[in-house]
């Protein structure tokens, strides 16, 4: 079990693997997330569920290249196994019939994005979706977005593709334009805290996935946690998704950044053992 | 029994005891004199054939001994070596009141590891099946030994694991220098020779709930031994601040990830130049121990004195002679933070003890105007652990107490139609052995449900000898705050 079926690089430095995983395909829902372990000695890391197959029991994920393990997972082939596989994992998304909703996508967010996106629209939603990239050759899975999308609009930094500049300009102006029930932002933590903190004033609910470290993802570590509002929660059992309005970004922040100089280290020797030039 | 020398232990993570020689088994069992009651039974949650094991030692039999005791301990190693025997066993043997009782935890160590070390492990015959399947969730010692007991019975048994390794807190919180990791495998591996199917990385009210296993995939019974596995935190300003870790989280990443290994291994661990560690139980224990040998300064805060502290005496004492600085009489206010939001100091208060309080040990009372900062770049919390409802909230129609634990009688039957439950997440957190003693009650239990197999009609006796009935109950062991 758990096998990959077929592994891609979609675009530079993000790769898409599908994965023979029946019992969690049968389960996922959008918004949850797996913890994946490339190989015996590796880190257990979260990835969310990008998308699922329930008739041929596969689930898809998609993954930045940055550090040590992602780099382990891209290398992977199909035909090999993931060490551990596991979920689904985390709250699934609330998936009614809001109204109006916007979908903010940063970066890799595209993925985690797509499946509440569709679910979204299959429950009725007016759904509008920015995807945001640095530049063009970055861009993603925009026919998949936009297939589940009312109104699609593309941002990129350099303006190699869509409109030049960042999400939270159009996120704005939607605002502005007209009725909004809720907004979802899933991205680079800097990109999500910008568009909860584009939203605020206008008082509409902006929910965010957060990243957090984690390891266990079952409640049991402490590790994972995150002060929303007052009251701490832990990511892995509570979230991923929460008020974007109440979270602590400097803290959130502060503790993924814990083990930055481990994470350099690590990564020289797994360039090192494994012979990859970058 | 010999010992790493304190300096020499620090820098590495074997085991600290060294274990007797033949000859000193042997001497150790000839001191036993077979009494015709033999009361230490009695201590033993799981009542092992004390006397009788320890006759085959004395005689040179080992792997025979080994035999004995797994007649009623299938996993001798481990509890040899983490029983906190000074109040099970060897409390209620004779010679504990002349000072000096028969060592059983380290001899049934010894045979244990003499058995597995000489390749002398004898596999059960596969016993002929009965035809009815039970599911186990969590594969700590209450599910292991509720697996191996079913097994034996007839059953067709598959063990739900959360992790990617089997074990539970043997494999992710019991550090290595206490009990190596490939023992506890090898123990499991008894078990799977047996029979016995492990499914790892399967999160019971995730991946699969306990009614889908009851229904949909037709086990006759679910055994719930998902243990204590919910950290506590005191509720301090500061203390989601980087660098603070529960004690689960730094012995997960420490044991069961061997981040004290990384790079090698891929997962990292904050190696503080000075270390707080909270609490005075074993887990405060093991985190401080740990901590030493990740090359760190340790200080120890506990709110009372080294008296009260719950963890064993011995391993204050080992930790002490590691060079772990005790702060008794020290309240944890809040944790201090850096420019860059990672821990600078931990700020305490001074105590002083008053009068006795509902546990019975002197209550501490704060000293006005006492407060003092101890510099630390990691606070470790050990300061005890609850229930985690991650299975419990997605299983209705189970009953649970007021902290959230599983309601379940003495033989581990929950209030749920063919599930029952044991360990950790019906007690709170007790003893390995005590786990066990549950495990086998329940299988003993689901025996009698399901084929109608009479059980003893009080949960422990029926391994004694010559019809002898303990009186006095196991201890509990004591809360770790
Ligand atoms: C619920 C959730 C869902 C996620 N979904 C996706 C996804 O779909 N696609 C994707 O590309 N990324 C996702 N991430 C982030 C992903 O887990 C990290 O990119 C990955 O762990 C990096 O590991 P590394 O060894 O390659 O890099 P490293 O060099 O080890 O780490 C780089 C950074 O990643 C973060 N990180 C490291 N280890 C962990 C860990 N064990 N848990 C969480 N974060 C860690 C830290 O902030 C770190 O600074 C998700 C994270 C969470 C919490
Ligand atoms: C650091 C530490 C040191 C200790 N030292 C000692 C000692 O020296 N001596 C002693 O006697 N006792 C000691 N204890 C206590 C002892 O380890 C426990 O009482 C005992 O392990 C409880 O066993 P259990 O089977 O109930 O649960 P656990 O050992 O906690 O095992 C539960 C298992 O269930 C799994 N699980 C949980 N939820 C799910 C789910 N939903 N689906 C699938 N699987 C799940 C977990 O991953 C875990 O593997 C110590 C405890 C700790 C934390
Ligand atoms: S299992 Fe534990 S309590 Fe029982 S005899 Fe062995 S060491 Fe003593
Ligand atoms: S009580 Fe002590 S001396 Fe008596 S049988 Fe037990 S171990 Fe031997
Ligand atoms: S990852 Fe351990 S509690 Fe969330």
């Amino acid at each position: 079990m758990c096998e990959i079926v077929s592994i891609k690089e979609l675009v530079p430095t993000i790769f898409e693997a599908v994965v023979k995983a029946p019992e969690i395909a049968r389960k996922a829902k959008a918004g949850e997330f797996l913890i994946v372990m490339p190989d015996e000695k590796g880190e257990r890391i979260p990835l969310t569920i990008a998308d699922f197959d329930r008739d041929e029991g596969t689930i898809t994920i998609v993954f930045m290249t940055i550090g040590t393990s992602t780099y382990k997972l891209a290398a992977m082939k199909p035909g090999d196994k993931y060490f551990a596989f596991v979920g689904p994992l985390g709250h699934a998304s609330e998936i009614k019939n809001h109204g109006t909703v916007i979908m903010v996508a940063g970066g890799v967010g595209t993925a985690p994005i797509y499946p509440i996106a569709r679910a979204l629209k299959e429950a009725g939603n007016k759904v509008i979706s920015i995807q945001g990239s640095r530049s063009k050759e970055l861009l993603f899975w925009e026919d998949r977005l936009a297939s589940v999308s009312d109104e699609h609009i593309i941002m990129t930094d350099d303006g190699t593709a869509g409109r030049k500049g960042l999400v939270t300009e159009p996120l704005k102006e939607i605002i502005e334009r007209e009725e909004v029930a809720i907004v979802y932002a899933i991205g680079p933590v800097p990109m999500m805290k910008f568009s909860a903190l584009t939203t605020k004033p206008f008082k509409v609910k902006t929910i965010v996935s957060l990243n957090s470290i984690m390891i266990d993802a079952t409640g049991m570590c402490g590790g994972c946690r995150v002060n929303i509002g007052t009251e701490t929660k832990f990511t892995c059992v509570d979230g991923p998704e929460f008020d974007g309005h109440l979270v602590d970004w400097d803290l959130l922040t502060s503790r993924q950044r814990t083990y930055v100089k481990d994470e350099k280290c690590s990564f020289d020797k797994y360039l090192e053992d494994s012979g990859v030039i970058l | 029994m010999p010992e790493q020398e304190p300096d020499e232990r620090i820098k590495n993570f074997e085991e600290v005891p060294l274990g007797y020689t033949p000859e000193m088994a042997m001497e150790e069992a000839a001191r036993c004199v077979q009494c015709k009651v033999p009361s230490c039974v009695c201590g033993c949650p799981v009542n092992v054939h004390i006397p009788a094991f320890i006759k085959l030692v004395a005689e040179g039999k080992f792997a025979e001994a080994a035999r004995k005791v797994k007649e009623t301990n299938a996993l001798p190693a481990i509890c040899g070596r983490v029983c906190p025997q000074e109040v099970q066993c060897e409390e209620l043997c004779v010679f504990n009141k002349m000072g000096r009782p028969i060592a059983i935890g380290r001899l049934e160590r010894f045979v244990a590891d003499y058995e597995r070390e000489n390749d002398l492990i004898e596999y059960p015959a596969q016993v002929e099946k009965n035809g009815k399947k039970v599911a186990i969730v969590g594969a700590g010692p209450a599910g292991l030994t509720a697996a191996g007991d079913l097994e034996q019975y007839g059953y067709e048994v598959t063990i739900f694991e959360a992790f990617h390794r089997p074990g539970g807190v043997l494999m992710y919180g019991i550090p290595e220098f206490r009990l190596p990791k490939d023992i506890v495998e090898k123990e499991v591996d008894y078990l799977v020779r047996m029979g016995v199917e492990i499914r790892l990385n399967e999160i019971v009210g995730k991946t699969v709930s306990v009614d889908e296993l009851l229904e949909e995939r037709g086990y006759d019974a679910v055994f719930i031994g998902t243990g204590a596995g919910l950290p506590k935190f005191l509720g301090i300003p500061g203390e989601n601040l980087g660098g603070v870790y529960s004690a689960n989280e730094y012995l997960t990443r420490a044991n069961l990830m061997k981040a004290y290994k990384f790079p090698e291994y891929d997962t990292p661990i904050v190696k503080g130049q000075k270390v707080c560690v909270i609490g005075g139980g074993n887990v405060a224990m093991d985190v401080a121990r740990t901590a030493r040998r990740l090359g760190s300064a340790v200080s120890l805060v506990y709110r009372r004195t080294r008296k009260e502290m719950p963890a064993r005496d011995e391993e204050i004492h080992h930790a002490e002679e590691e060079g772990i600085k005790l702060c008794p009489l020290s309240n944890p206010l809040a944790v201090l933070e850096d420019s860059d939001h990672h821990v600078r100091a931990l700020k305490c208060e001074k105590m002083e003890l008053g009068e006795p309080d509902e546990t019975g040990r002197a209550r501490p009372n704060q000293v006005p105007d006492s407060e003092y900062e101890i510099p630390a770049n990691l606070v470790i919390m050990a300061i005890g652990a609850g229930a985690n409802p991650l299975l419990t909230k997605s299983t209705p129609g189970l009953e649970l107490n007021k902290w959230g634990y599983i309601e379940a009688d003495e033989w581990g039957k929950t209030s749920k139609d063919k599930v029952w439950a044991g360990g950790d997440i019906v007690t709170g957190m007790a003893t390995v052995i005590e786990a066990m003693g549950a495990g086998k009650n329940a299988a003993m239990d689901i025996h009698e449900k399901l084929m109608g197999v009479k059980k003893p009609i009080d949960p422990s006796p029926d391994a004694l000898p010559d019809d002898m009935v303990c009186e006095i109950k196991p201890k509990r062991a004591e809360p770790t705050t």
